[in-house]
Formats: C-alpha cells, sequence, structure tokens
C-alpha cells in the first residue's frame, strides 16, 4: 500500500494539511512521535487538571461572517464554523513597562488613543507606520529581501521606549530572531495582535485539537501515534518512503514535515545537509501555571494578558543566565468573556529561557533550579504587582528542555529557525515542510502554514 | 445533464465551500468573487470539488472560465452533458 502523502507531525500545522488532503480523498496518514496530538500547542493532566501546555490566547479574533480575515480563511479551507471554534474575546491587555502603560483591546482605535495619550508627540508617527503595516502584502510566499523592523521604526517613531513597548508582544508571540524581527513578520504579528486581537476557545486547546482530528478521521484519513519517523528516504533526489521509530516503512509518493526545516533534513537518507549551513532557532521560553484560589481579578489581577518589561529597555534574546526575569507575559485565562465562569484562578507566567543553561543541568539540580528561578521570577513580577503566593493551591513549570523533549524541535525553539522557507520546497522531490519553520507561527498561522503548503504543494 | 442541472451542481459545491454565503441570488454574469466573499484558495476548492464528484481536470489555464457563473455553465455543460446528476 502506498500513500500519496504522508504527514509528519500531528500538531496544528500536520491536522490543517491532513484535513484539506482528506477532504479532496487523498490517501493521506499523520505520523505523530508523541502519544498526544497538538506539538507545541498540547495539553497535560495533572492532579486532575488539564492544563494547555502552550495556549494563552488565539491571536487573529476576527466576528463571524468575516471571511477575508486570517481565521476567516481557515475556517472556510477546513469547513469549521465560526461557532464551531467557540471563541471567548479577551477583556483588556496591558503592556507595561516601568514608566509607561499601553492598554489594548480587540478594537484598534482603543490602542491608537492610548498611544496618542501616553505619547502624544509620537502619534503621527505611529498613524503612519500603521498606514505602512495596513498596506504591506506580509503573506507573499516568494523569498523576498530580508527587511528588519527596527530600522523601519525607528523611521517612523524616535521614542526608543514606544518601540520597546510595540516590539514586546509581538516578539513574545511570534518571533525566532533574538533582538530584532523581520518586518514581514512584525506586519503579520502587528495585524494578529493589535489588529484584530486575543480570544479563547471554550474548552480550551483539548476542544479544538479534538474537533480537528476528528474532521481529519472522518474524512477518511489515517492518524498513527506513538511511533515517530526515524528517517525520510529518497531515491534520486525523490523521496518515497518513511523509516519508523519501532519498525515498518510506509511508502508514499510526497512527505509534508512540520517537524522543522534542519529537523527534517536531519532524517533524511541519503544525507542531504551540511548541518553547519544552517541556522537554528534559540529562542525559548520557561512557563509557570500557578492556580489560585480566588478569581485572579480578586488579587489585582484585571488583564487578560499583559506583556511586562521591568526595566526600560526590552531585550529579547537567550539569557545568560537560565531564565531572563526582567521581561515576561502574564495571562490570566480567567479574563476572557467565557459564558461562565471557570472552574480555577489561573495564572500563567512566562520568561524567556536558555536551552543549554537547562539542558547542561544533571536531574536534580534540574529540579532544584525550576524552583529557584520560579521563585525569582516571582520576586521580580511583585516588585510591580500584587503578591499571589499565599493563594496558590497547585503550581507546575516547564523549560526549554521540557519543549524539546514533547515536540523534538531542537534547542526547544518555538518559534524555530530565524530563517523560513517560505514557499515550503526542500532539496529533496515532493518533500516539503510546513509549520514553524515556513514562516507562519502561532496557533492560527501553523494551522494556515499547513493548508497552504497543502494547497500549494499536494492538491493541484 | 442539462444546463439548468450544471448551475445547480455548481451551486452546491458553493454552498459547501461557503456555508455563511447567500448565493440564491447570485447574478450569472458578474464575477462570482464580487458578489461572494472568495479569493484563489476557494477558486483551488471548486477545482477540487469537480474533480472529486465528476472526475473533471480543469487545468490551470481554464481557471478563468469559472469566473461568473454563466462561465462555469459553459465551460462545464460540454464536460457533464453524458452524466446524470447522481454520480
Ligand atoms: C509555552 C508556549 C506557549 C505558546 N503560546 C501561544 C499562544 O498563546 N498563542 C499562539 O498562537 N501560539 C502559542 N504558541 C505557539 C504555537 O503553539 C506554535 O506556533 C504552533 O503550535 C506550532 O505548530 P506546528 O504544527 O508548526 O508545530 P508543532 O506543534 O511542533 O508540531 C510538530 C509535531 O511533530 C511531531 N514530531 C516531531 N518529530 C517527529 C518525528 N520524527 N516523527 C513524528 N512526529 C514528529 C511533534 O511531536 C509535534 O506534534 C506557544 C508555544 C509554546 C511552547
Amino acid at each position: 500500500m502506498r500513500y500519496e502523502t504522508i504527514i509528519i507531525g500531528a500538531g496544528l500545522s500536520g491536522l490543517a494539511a491532513g484535513i484539506r488532503l482528506a477532504m479532496f480523498d487523498k490517501k493521506v496518514c499523520i505520523v505523530e512521535k508523541h502519544v498526544e496530538i497538538g506539538g507545541l500547542n498540547s495539553f497535560y493532566v495533572r492532579k486532575k487538571r488539564r492544563f494547555d501546555v502552550g495556549l494563552h490566547a488565539m491571536t487573529n479574533y476576527s466576528p463571524k461572517g468575516v471571511r477575508s480575515s486570517p481565521l476567516g480563511k481557515l475556517l472556510k479551507q477546513l469547513r469549521i464554523s465560526h461557532d464551531d471554534f467557540r471563541l471567548c474575546q479577551q477583556e483588556v491587555s496591558e503592556i507595561r513597562f516601568p514608566e509607561n502603560s499601553l492598554r489594548f483591546t480587540n478594537d484598534f482605535e482603543f490602542l491608537r488613543q492610548e498611544v496618542s495619550e501616553q505619547f502624544p508627540d509620537q502619534i503621527d508617527g505611529f498613524n503612519k507606520l500603521v498606514e505602512k503595516i495596513l498596506s504591506f502584502d506580509e503573506l507573499n510566499l516568494n523569498e523576498g529581501g530580508c527587511l528588519l523592523s527596527r530600522p523601519v521604526l525607528e523611521s517612523f517613531i524616535s521614542d526608543p521606549i514606544l518601540i520597546d513597548m510595540l516590539f514586546c508582544p509581538l516578539m513574545y508571540y511570534g518571533n525566532a530572531r533574538e533582538g530584532d524581527m523581520d518586518f514581514y513578520q512584525f506586519v503579520i504579528m502587528f495585524k494578529s495582535i493589535f489588529v484584530e486581537g486575543f480570544s479563547k476557545p471554550q474548552g480550551g486547546m483539548y476542544y479544538i485539537l479534538n474537533l480537528m482530528a476528528d474532521k481529519f478521521k472522518s474524512l477518511g484519513g489515517e492518524l498513527r501515534m506513538g511511533n515517530g519517523v526515524k528517517t525520510i528516504n529518497s531515491k534520486e533526489g525523490t523521496v518515497y518512503s518513511v523509516t519508523l521509530d519501532k519498525d515498518g516503512e510506509l511508502e508514499t509518493e510526497a512527505v509534508l514535515s512540520s517537524m522543522g526545516y534542519v529537523e527534517t533534513l536531519s532524517c533524511c537518507q541519503p544525507k542531504v545537509l551540511d548541518l553547519e549551513e544552517c541556522k537554528i532557532g534559540q529562542v525559548s521560553f520557561m512557563e509557570s501555571l500557578f492556580v489560585v484560589d480566588k478569581e485572579p481579578r480578586d488579587l489585582g489581577y484585571d488583564k487578560s494578558i499583559v506583556f511586562f518589561s521591568t526595566q526600560p529597555r526590552f531585550n529579547y534574546k537567550v539569557p545568560g543566565d537560565l531564565i531572563d526575569i526582567s521581561s515576561g507575559v502574564l495571562c490570566c485565562s480567567n479574563n476572557f468573556k467565557f459564558p461562565e465562569p471557570l472552574d480555577d484562578g489561573l495564572i500563567r507566567l512566562t520568561n524567556l529561557a536558555s536551552f543549554g543553561r537547562w539542558d547542561c543541568l544533571p536531574r536534580k539540580d534540574y529540579i532544584s533550579a525550576k524552583k529557584e528561578w520560579r521563585g525569582r521570577a516571582l520576586d521580580a513580577l511583585f516588585a510591580f504587582f500584587p503578591d499571589f503566593r499565599d493563594n496558590v493551591v497547585f503550581l507546575d513549570s516547564f523549560t526549554p528542555k521540557t519543549i524539546k523533549k514533547y515536540t523534538g524541535h531542537i534547542n526547544g525553539a518555538v518559534y524555530g529557525s530565524p530563517q523560513k522557507i517560505k514557499n515550503g520546497k526542500t532539496s529533496v522531490n515532493n518533500l516539503y515542510i510546513c509549520g514553524t519553520d515556513q514562516g507562519f507561527l502561532g496557533i492560527i498561522g501553523a494551522t494556515l502554514s499547513g493548508i497552504s503548503m497543502a494547497n500549494l504543494h499536494l492538491l493541484k | 445533464m442539462t444546463i439548468e442541472d450544471v448551475r445547480q451542481i455548481i451551486l452546491n459545491i458553493l454552498a459547501d465551500i461557503a456555508p455563511d454565503e447567500d448565493i440564491s441570488s447570485i447574478d450569472d454574469n458578474t464575477k462570482l468573487r464580487d458578489q461572494i466573499d472568495l479569493d484563489s484558495m476557494d477558486f483551488l476548492d471548486i477545482v477540487m470539488e469537480l474533480r472529486k464528484r465528476f472526475n473533471i481536470e480543469v487545468p490551470e489555464k481554464d481557471y478563468e472560465h469559472l469566473a461568473t457563473m454563466a462561465g462555469c455553465v459553459s465551460y462545464l455543460t460540454p464536460l457533464l452533458k453524458d452524466r446524470s446528476m447522481a454520480s
């Protein structure tokens, strides 16, 4: 038996690509190494509570009926209705720096107003920047030159604090590069966070992932869990099969891989890759979850998401220490407009982290370091925010090492390599990549990546 | 299949790929993408549905014939005339 396409990975991009192919009766199989679906955006159960690993919020909120937006396109292509995603919008989010605060909602004019009040001498420049952003074609799949954002922003805005404040959420939610950001990526993230905005699905990622997996299976797609791809085999430069970890070989006409670019090429037999030449992603995070015994707003946390820096200048790079406590993201799931209050109060704290520093710790030091650095991150936080330590009833943390273990991404690099392969092609015929390293990031981005790579290479 | 049948087939496909759109008032001579929200991704879906349902291949150079309902009907009727609706 021979498949038309084998998809590697049952994360969001793999599932979305699978739905597209199965919808048109292609013989398709998704091969996933882990025993759960979801990849970087999965879920786990501790003490009878189910936690989302990746989900703070879905970006790109657009209301029902808007079909030309990224979310609208995604739903249309997967033939899922807006109602089925059960999206609940954010209330208010905030970018908080020592001297300034900018709040934003799913109405862009709210942010524009905030900028004009907080940075009155910058509002004209900000408005011109917004015009440039709105008219930019960020989704062009042809490789363009590499245009960085900082110089572009500096040509419109002269206050470096405002520039850093705009960067902070956009980098945390979708930047594989340290220090600066590709401008097309800045535009994607600006639109998806500031212009469109945040929501959360009722039932969390668990619900969305199952919706997608069920759709894939009901269309006749095959899903193989708990057995990863060991090698991708080619003959005369064209893919013909994959070999699985727990033996077995599956023949196929094409392979679409969401493992990451270098991760994919490293699996190729015969070898195709000079690893030295590839830029490998470095940016990763530590995240701690705190279940608290009250609604977060009763503890003084009334925002949906807060992107903060405790220093006047924000620095997005791999820290020299295990984590960087000088900036972070705070997310309170409860502060979204759910029809009914959630069972528990939940606060999540995310900080930049160094894979290398975590990876070299021996096991017992690793466990104690998690505790120590969680404590340090909280100390830094409580210099600006109310202390909730006495209200914590359950807590858990994960590190770049956890992310690597469960998703296979080298360095636990959540946003993959800074060099994206926008057209999804590799040097091996009929081997394509989608997801993180193709260049559309985040939940909505990864899903659109799977759809567009399936359309471009495997459906025509 | 009659011209009316072919028109109905296109409506059925549009209803599937754009479930929230009102397709009852489509004007046959105005571009589809000006009446309902269709982009190039959606045109791929129309082509893929024709392949799936009727085994018809529409080469990329012919996509322009699918721009209006009238165009779809005149392009597809010769290809479908010997088929029955049930296929
Ligand atoms: C802590 C954290 C918080 C995040 N928060 C948000 C957020 O709030 N909002 C947002 O939009 N995005 C968020 N993201 C990002 C988002 O989760 C990702 O961008 C997205 O899930 C990437 O999907 P993907 O399909 O590209 O890759 P992945 O999800 O990584 O999918 C790849 C899959 O391939 C599998 N795989 C790897 N190697 C093999 C192999 N050899 N054989 C078989 N299978 C293999 C992996 O197990 C995995 O399931 C967050 C991520 C993290 C880690």
